[in-house]
C-alpha cells in the first residue's frame, strides 16, 4: 500500500451503551483503493464501527472523517454529498420489500433527482447486469427471491451511484460456500473495475483471506492488530490464535499460501 | 457555487476543427453522477445538440481527455449515441471496457398490459378474493370450533396464560379510552336531547332516552367500533410480524399450532373482555348523560337512577353483552384471519391491518342490524 489519501480516518474513537463501554479510543485508518476487514468476537463492536461510519450511531468521544469530511457535524448538503458517495450492503440485503428489484436499484438514482427515466433504466439494468442478476428477475418482488440473489440486488443497489466506497456487512453470511466464492470474485472484479474503496465485517474465514488487503481485529474494545493476514497470524493474542488458529483457520491460510 | 458549475459547464467539452476538416468533440473533465450533480440534465443537452448540429460521420468524440467517468457519465453519452459506438470515437483501455459493458447489457422488457376487459376482471378478482376471505373465515373458525373440542376433552392444555394477556391488553388496558368517548358522547346526546324534551314538558323521559339508547346500542356499538380499530389491528400487526420474523414457522415446528395458542386465546380473551368494556362504556355514558342533564334541566341524578329499572327493561342490558360478546369474537376472529394471511413484506403488513379494521368495523355494524331485526320485539316497552 503506498501512501496514498486517506478515505476514512477515525481517531480517538470510544461508544458507550449506558456504562458498556464498546470501544476505547480507536484510530483507524482506510486508504483508497484498499479493501479493509474488520474481524472480531461476537459482541466485540465489529457492526457498531461500521455503524459508526455510516452514521447511524454517533459515538460517545472521536471523530470519523469520510472522504475528507466529517461525518457527524457537516452541512444538510455536505451530508448528502457523502451519502452519494458511499455504497452500504447491509446483512440482510434491507431491499424494500414493497418495491420490485428494478425499483430497489433505481431508488438512489432516482433520488438525485437529476436523471430522466432512460437513463436510469439503462443505469438500472446495467448494474443488475454487472451482479450477474438476470433480467427476468428484474420485475420480481424481493420476498420472491434467495438469500444469495437478495445480496447480489443489494449489492447492486449499493453501487447504483458508483460510490467510491462500499461498506459490506457480513457479505457472505448465510450463502453457500459456491455462492460465497461468487460473490467474492464479484467484489473483488468490482473493485478493480470501478476503484472501490471496500471495507467489511465479515466473520468467514475464506472470504477474508480471498479479498483483504487489511485486516483489523476488534478485542478487549480495541484494535489490537492491523495489517496484512501475513502480519496477524504471528501476533500472539488469545482471541487471533483462537480465529486463524482453529482448523477451519488453518485450512484457510494454507489455502492462501498455495495462491 | 452556481458560477462554478457554470464555467464547470463550458470546460466540459472543446469543440476543435482537425486539419483534414473534421470536427473534434473533446471532453474534459469529470463525468461522474457526484462531480455533474445538477448540473447532468444540463450537460446532457448541451452535448445532445452539439452531435446533432453537426453530422455524425464527421463527428469525432474524444474521451481520453476525461478524468473521471463513471457510469452515470458513460449511460449519457452511450443515450447522446443512440446506443451504439459513434463511427469515430477514442477511448481510454478503462473506458473501452466500460462501454463493452454497457453494450453487453440488456434493456428491460415492457411490461405486458392487459387494459382489456379492466373493470370486468377487476370485478372479478374482487368477487373471488371476497370468497376466498369468507372460506379462509370458515375454516378458521371451523379450526377453532375442532380446537374447542379437543381442549374439553384435554383441560389441561388451555392456554389460560395467553387468554389472561389478551384480557389484559383488550380489556382493562382499553378502560381509559371507552370512558373518555363514552362520558362525552353520553354528555352531548344529553345536551341535544334534553332541550328538546325541556320544550314539550316531558323532562322526566330524557331517563327513557338515555337508557335505551345507551345500553341497547350506543354503549355496545362505541365499545365494539374503539375494541375493533384498536385491539384488532393490534392482533393483525402482531400476527403479520411473526409471520416477517418466521416465527409462526417456529411455532408450527414445535408442534404448537396457530389456531389453539394464537388465535382461540384472542378470540376467547376478546369474548370476556368486550362484554366488560360494553358494561362500562354504558355505565360512563350514563353518568356523562345524567350529569348533563343535571346540569342543562336540573334533573336529580338520584331520581334519574331509581327511575332507570323501570324506564329501561333489564333485557336491553343483555341485549347489549351479548352484542359485546358476538362483537368481540367476531373482531378477533376477523383480525386473526387477515393476520395470518400476511406476507412477507410491508406493503402487505399495512395492506393487511387496514383491511383487518374496516373489515372488523363493517362486521360490528352488521351484526348490530342482525341484533336489532332479530330481537325488535324484545326489551322495548310499547306504551299502550
Amino acid at each position: 500500500m503506498a501512501i496514498i489519501d486517506p478515505v476514512i480516518e477515525i481517531t480517538g474513537l470510544t461508544t458507550r451503551f449506558g456504562s458498556h463501554i464498546i470501544h476505547e479510543n480507536i484510530d483507524l485508518t482506510v486508504y483508497k483503493g484498499e479493501i479493509l476487514a474488520l474481524v472480531g468476537g461476537s459482541g466485540s463492536g465489529k457492526t457498531t464501527l461500521l455503524r459508526q461510519m455510516l452514521g447511524l450511531v454517533t459515538p460517545a468521544q472521536g471523530s470519523v472523517r469520510i472522504l475528507g469530511a466529517r461525518r457527524y457535524d457537516c452541512g444538510r448538503e455536505e451530508q448528502r454529498k457523502l451519502r452519494t458517495r458511499s455504497g452500504v450492503l447491509f446483512q440482510q440485503g434491507a431491499l424494500f420489500s414493497a418495491l420490485t428489484v428494478f425499483e430497489n436499484v433505481a431508488l438512489p438514482l432516482r433520488e438525485m433527482r437529476t436523471l430522466c427515466e432512460g437513463t436510469i433504466r439503462e443505469l438500472v439494468m446495467l448494474k443488475l447486469g454487472m451482479v450477474g442478476v438476470e433480467v427476468q428477475h428484474a420485475r420480481k418482488m424481493p420476498a420472491e427471491l434467495s438469500g444469495g440473489m437478495v445480496k447480489r440486488i443489494a449489492l447492486a443497489r449499493a453501487l447504483a451511484l458508483d460510490p467510491e466506497l462500499l461498506f459490506l456487512d457480513e457479505p457472505t453470511a448465510g450463502l453457500d460456500p459456491a455462492l460465497s466464492e461468487g460473490f467474492v470474485d464479484l467484489v473483488r472484479s468490482l473493485r478493480e473495475e470501478l476503484a472501490l474503496t471496500v471495507i467489511m465485517v465479515t466473520h468467514d474465514l475464506d472470504t477474508l483471506v480471498a479479498i483483504s488487503d487489511r485486516v483489523a481485529v476488534l478485542a478487549d474494545r480495541r484494535i489490537v492488530a492491523l495489517g496484512p493476514i501475513p502480519e496477524i497470524i504471528t501476533i500472539d493474542h488469545p482471541f487471533i490464535t483462537a480465529f486463524f488458529g482453529g482448523m477451519r483457520g488453518r485450512n484457510a491460510l494454507r489455502a492462501l499460501q498455495q495462491h | 457555487m452556481p458560477s462554478d458549475l457554470a464555467a464547470g459547464n463550458n470546460s466540459r467539452y472543446r469543440l476543435v476543427t482537425t486539419a483534414a476538416g473534421d470536427t473534434l468533440l473533446q471532453l474534459t473533465g469529470s463525468f461522474t453522477l457526484t462531480s455533474l450533480d445538477r448540473s447532468f440534465p444540463t450537460v446532457t443537452k448541451e452535448l445532445a445538440k452539439l452531435a446533432s448540429q453537426s453530422d455524425a460521420s464527421s463527428l469525432h468524440w474524444d474521451l481520453t481527455d476525461i478524468s473521471q467517468l463513471d457510469y452515470a457519465g458513460a449511460v449519457m453519452l452511450w443515450r447522446i449515441w443512440g446506443e451504439q459506438r459513434p463511427a469515430h470515437l477514442l477511448l481510454r483501455p478503462e473506458q473501452e471496457r466500460m462501454f463493452l459493458r454497457l453494450e453487453k447489457s440488456v434493456s428491460l422488457p415492457e411490461q405486458p398490459r392487459r387494459i382489456l376487459f379492466l373493470p370486468i376482471s377487476m370485478l372479478g378478482k374482487q368477487l373471488l378474493r371476497f370468497l376466498d376471505h369468507l372460506t379462509g373465515m370458515i375454516t378458521l373458525s371451523g379450526q377453532i370450533v375442532l380446537d374447542l373440542f379437543f381442549l374439553m376433552t384435554h383441560p389441561g392444555r388451555i392456554p389460560a396464560r395467553e387468554i389472561s394477556a389478551n384480557l389484559y391488553r383488550t380489556g382493562a388496558q382499553a378502560l381509559g379510552i371507552t370512558a373518555v368517548v363514552g362520558f362525552l358522547i353520553g354528555i352531548v346526546l344529553s345536551y341535544l336531547t334534553s332541550e328538546q324534551l325541556h320544550m314539550f314538558g316531558a323532562d322526566i323521559y330524557i331517563v327513557n332516552i338515555l337508557g335505551m339508547s345507551i345500553i341497547r346500542e350506543l354503549g355496545p356499538m362505541l365499545a365494539a367500533i374503539l375494541v375493533a380499530g384498536r385491539s384488532g389491528s393490534a392482533m393483525t400487526a402482531q400476527l403479520g410480524v411473526m409471520r416477517v420474523t418466521e416465527e409462526l414457522d417456529a411455532l408450527t415446528v414445535m408442534g404448537i399450532p396457530h389456531s389453539m395458542r394464537l388465535v382461540l386465546p384472542k378470540i376467547i380473551g376478546l369474548g370476556i373482555a368486550l362484554p366488560l368494556i360494553v358494561l362500562w362504556t354504558s355505565a360512563i355514558a350514563l353518568l356523562g348523560g345524567l350529569v348533563a342533564a343535571e346540569l342543562q334541566i336540573g334533573l336529580s341524578i338520584h331520581y334519574a337512577l331509581t327511575a332507570l329499572p323501570d324506564t329501561v327493561p333489564i333485557a336491553n342490558l343483555w341485549l347489549g353483552l351479548g352484542k359485546g360478546m358476538v362483537c368481540g369474537m367476531t373482531i378477533a376472529l376477523i383480525a386473526c384471519h387477515f393476520g395470518l394471511r400476511i406476507k412477507p413484506n410491508t406493503e402487505s403488513l399495512g395492506e393487511g391491518t387496514t383491511n383487518s379494521v374496516v373489515t372488523s368495523i363493517t362486521a360490528v355494524i352488521l351484526i348490530d342490524a342482525i341484533f336489532a331485526v332479530a330481537f325488535s320485539n324484545i326489551g322495548i316497552r310499547i306504551a299502550s
